[in-house]
């Protein structure tokens, strides 16, 4: 992860404007309470959405990966939530594959669509809910490996007791089931907040100058 | 600070009074078990885990004072505390960094 971070602080440098910085204060501090809402499923397991796809939009994916990171280490440091020793997989998983693949999903969807269509709504809900299942999926396969590769010379697994054959099917059904609709309702309502107020903080966006000046009429 | 900026911000403050709901779920997520449910579950505790889980004590596991007794307030009332102190440690680490990154 480490290049990952350092990779990511360098384009953050080049790309941040200083009207983003609070936006991004917001997004790290948004993932983490998002992250505190435990959620029941059936079977007496819980999980929880992270926000990560709509902070990939709306800040850009180098953006999401700092922001995140910052509030899953800040859990494990001070909460031990997540716990130290998987702190870098918990950031590949939730805070680079999923502002990653939000992204670029919703930059799919959404394709050429103006910013105020309800395309890019159902973009932005798609992109929160395929982006989770990517890292439910690969956190479960993380999980998997571990009795392969890490067991005593008498085969007792050191870490993690269940195979992928249990981990993919219970990480990826709780979640496509679940949390993943969870992160879409969340992605879809911040983002048509933002698309109604102010389009032109999303990532890569900037107001044209029609609708400036149709807005300075309405106000005006 | 941009008015949509700071109408999310109300929301966000929202969330951290409504954290508590995220106490009602019982039940322990997939892979984060305590060595005490592993033992439950497996009958034994995965020797690596056990070793490992003395590296670090967080200050506040689990979103909770440490010997403050379990009842729901005092439990609902520490929960809240640290969606505060992790709102404010991410947000202020990030406004700092960001006010550090950011050229216009």
């Amino acid at each position: 992860m480490i290049p990952i971070w350092y990779y990511a602080g360098n384009k953050l440098g080049r790309e941040l404007k200083s009207r983003q910085v609070p936006l991004l204060a917001l997004a790290a501090a948004f993932s983490f309470v998002i992250m505190m809402f435990n959620v029941p499923i059936p079977g007496g397991s819980t999980g929880h959405a992270v926000g990560a796809a709509i902070i990939g939009i709306v800040l850009g994916p180098w953006a999401g990966v700092i922001a995140i990171s910052v509030a899953l280490v800040l859990q494990a440091l001070m909460f031990g939530d997540g716990g130290i020793t998987a702190i870098a997989a918990n950031c590949f998983n939730m805070a680079v594959i999923m502002p990653f693949s939000g992204y670029y999903i919703y930059k799919f969807i959404s394709g050429s669509a103006p910013l105020a269509s309800s395309r890019r709504i159902i973009a932005s809900a798609v992109a929160g809910y395929v982006s989770l299942a990517l890292a439910a999926t690969s956190t479960g396969i993380m999980f998997g490996i571990q009795p392969l590769l890490h067991k005593s010379a008498e085969g007792v697994p050191l870490y993690m007791p269940y195979g992928l054959n249990v981990t993919v099917p219970a990480m990826l059904l709780e979640h496509i089931f679940g949390f993943s609709i969870l992160e879409a309702v969340i992605t879809a309502l911040i983002f048509v907040y933002i698309q109604k107020t102010d389009s032109s903080l999303l990532y890569g966006e900037k107001e044209t100058a029609l609708e400036r000046k149709r807005k300075k009429g309405t106000t005006a | 600070m941009d008015k949509t900026v700071k109408k999310l911000a109300i929301g966000l403050l929202v969330l951290v009074i409504l954290c508590p709901l995220g106490l009602l779920a019982v039940g322990e997520t997939f892979g984060e078990w305590s060595n005490e449910e592993m033992q439950e579950k497996l009958g034994f505790v995965p020797p690596g885990l056990e070793s490992l889980s003395s590296l670090w004590s967080a200050p506040l596991p689990d979103y909770a004072l440490p010997g403050s007794g379990d009842t729901m307030t005092m439990a609902a009332a520490a929960y809240i505390l640290s969606a505060v102190i992790g709102v404010a440690l991410c947000g202020g680490f990030l406004y700092l960094i960001g006010k550090k990154l950011a050229r216009d």
